[in-house]
């Protein structure tokens, strides 16, 4: 509902940018048969992987090798920080239960206060996002096996009960396809380019191949996976994999200082308006 | 008119804040307008990216000029379902777009089934905006917004946008 004094007093918390529910106008009633705790730690979930995921690609703003994949990293980071909006959104109106408790008559929407008032020990990305950014090659090759991952997952999740879910697939999967496609080209162009860019790009694969697990891969992933392989002609790495439990909230260091960055600015300023 | 015409009316004149050649309607954001038994406005519109951020600036401005007109209550409500397509940016939409030196989308992929890996070049049927020209080559898929890929005519040399499929 928009109040009357929008356009008279539209102040607004300063760090969000948008309409002050980004599911304004949507039902949000969770269907019958869904568990509303289970369905909002899946939520939960894949948005906490695009929100960190984002956050590491967003690094990279400014220092990438080009003009041309600086902005095509900055766009990626955006669509998934769109969906991590919609997610941490619609976790929240789930079960509210999961949003941290702040005053009452603080101005932070549920999804600011998921995003920028949870502890490391309250996120469930996987490892592999949050870990601290490598070079270009392997900024791709993270990109590549998130993305493949998470575009088979939006596949499925389109027919999901749920129906705010299942339309945050529906459009979540027109930009991971343009992602992983973004990411499997460039993947192929490094193996094949020079002796140097193939190093690279197979130490980062050696590097992220341990964490591959944790992803538990849809079907079908494995295929699409051994395609861009094929064409890279790389093969799977053998490595022993690291114990993997972002989905259980347990995480790496790295987690601690991205986090530390991200929340500095609202946890400071937690009333802050503009 | 109507109300209810003259409301459609009215929101169908807002324009885009990033693409100001462009009517909401004309973009396809605009999903609909009605008029309740006591006279609210009640407009859906869809993003077109979950991370467009120009949302709340369309809001605004929808809000604005119906109040301007006499509506005084007004909702906005966003509609996820179904998704944004390029396939909904009207003929007069692609015409302004060419017409601002932007290359208009082509027909958007089929996404009734698994998404299929594309490993090889992207290729458009697309013409320079500027000299027509079939010379063109992608500089990258991604733009200056979420909704755009970069391109560059061989014939003129000019760089442009063109409005990606999704």
């Amino acid at each position: 509902m928009i109040s009357d004094d929008l356009l008279g007093n539209d102040a607004h918390w300063a760090f969000g940018t948008d309409f002050e529910d980004p599911l304004a106008g949507v039902d949000t009633t969770v269907p019958d048969g869904v568990d509303p705790a289970s369905l909002a730690r899946y939520c939960l979930m894949l948005g906490d992987d695009a929100l960190v995921l984002s956050q590491r690609l967003s690094e990279w703003c400014s220092r990438a090798p080009d003009l041309e994949e600086d902005i095509a990293l900055a766009n990626v980071a955006l669509d998934l920080l769109g969906q991590a909006r919609l997610l941490l959104a619609r976790a929240a109106a789930a079960d509210p239960s999961v949003v941290p408790a702040l005053p009452d008559d603080s101005p932070v929407p549920a999804e600011d206060a998921l995003a920028f008032f949870r502890s490391p020990a309250e996120f469930r990305n996987v490892t592999m996002a949050e870990l601290p950014n490598g070079d270009f090659a392997e900024a791709i090759t993270r990109l590549l096996l998130l993305s493949t991952c998470r575009l088979a997952e939006f596949e499925s999740m389109a027919a999901h009960p749920d129906a705010v879910l299942a339309a945050v697939a529906a459009k979540g999967r027109k930009e991971l396809a343009y992602h992983r496609d973004f990411a499997a080209r460039w993947f192929v162009t490094l193996a094949r380019g020079t002796a140097e860019s193939r190093r690279r790009v197979l130490d980062a694969l050696d590097g992220l191949w341990a964490f591959w697990p944790e992803l538990d891969a849809p079907a079908g992933v494995e295929v699409v996976l051994d395609q861009v392989f094929a064409a890279a002609d790389v093969s799977r790495p053998e490595v022993a994999p690291a114990r993997g439990l972002g989905r259980e909230c347990v995480h790496t260091e790295a987690l601690t200082d991205l986090l530390a960055e991200m929340q500095s600015v609202a946890r400071a300023h937690p009333r802050g308006l503009w | 008119m109507t109300v209810l015409e003259r409301a459609r009316a009215v929101a169908a004149t807002v324009v885009d804040p990033e693409l100001p050649m462009l009517t909401l309607a004309d973009l396809g954001v605009l999903r609909d307008v009605e008029v309740s038994a006591l006279g609210g406005v009640v407009v859906s519109i869809t993003p077109t990216y979950s991370g467009c951020p120009a949302m709340a600036t369309m809001r605004d401005d929808l809000v604005r000029t119906l109040r301007s007109e006499g509506f005084a209550d007004v909702e906005v409500k966003i509609a996820l379902q179904p998704a944004w397509t390029t396939d909904w940016i009207t003929p007069a939409g692609r015409t302004a777009l060419a017409d601002a030196g932007i290359s208009p989308p082509g027909p958007a992929p089929r996404r009734d089934g698994p998404v299929l890996l594309s490993l090889g070049p992207v290729r458009r049927a697309n013409r320079c905006p500027r000299c027509d020209s079939e010379d063109v080559e992608l500089t990258s898929e991604f733009g200056s917004t979420a909704c755009k890929a970069l391109y560059r005519c061989r014939a003129c040399l000019e760089p442009f946008d063109h409005v990606k499929e999704i």
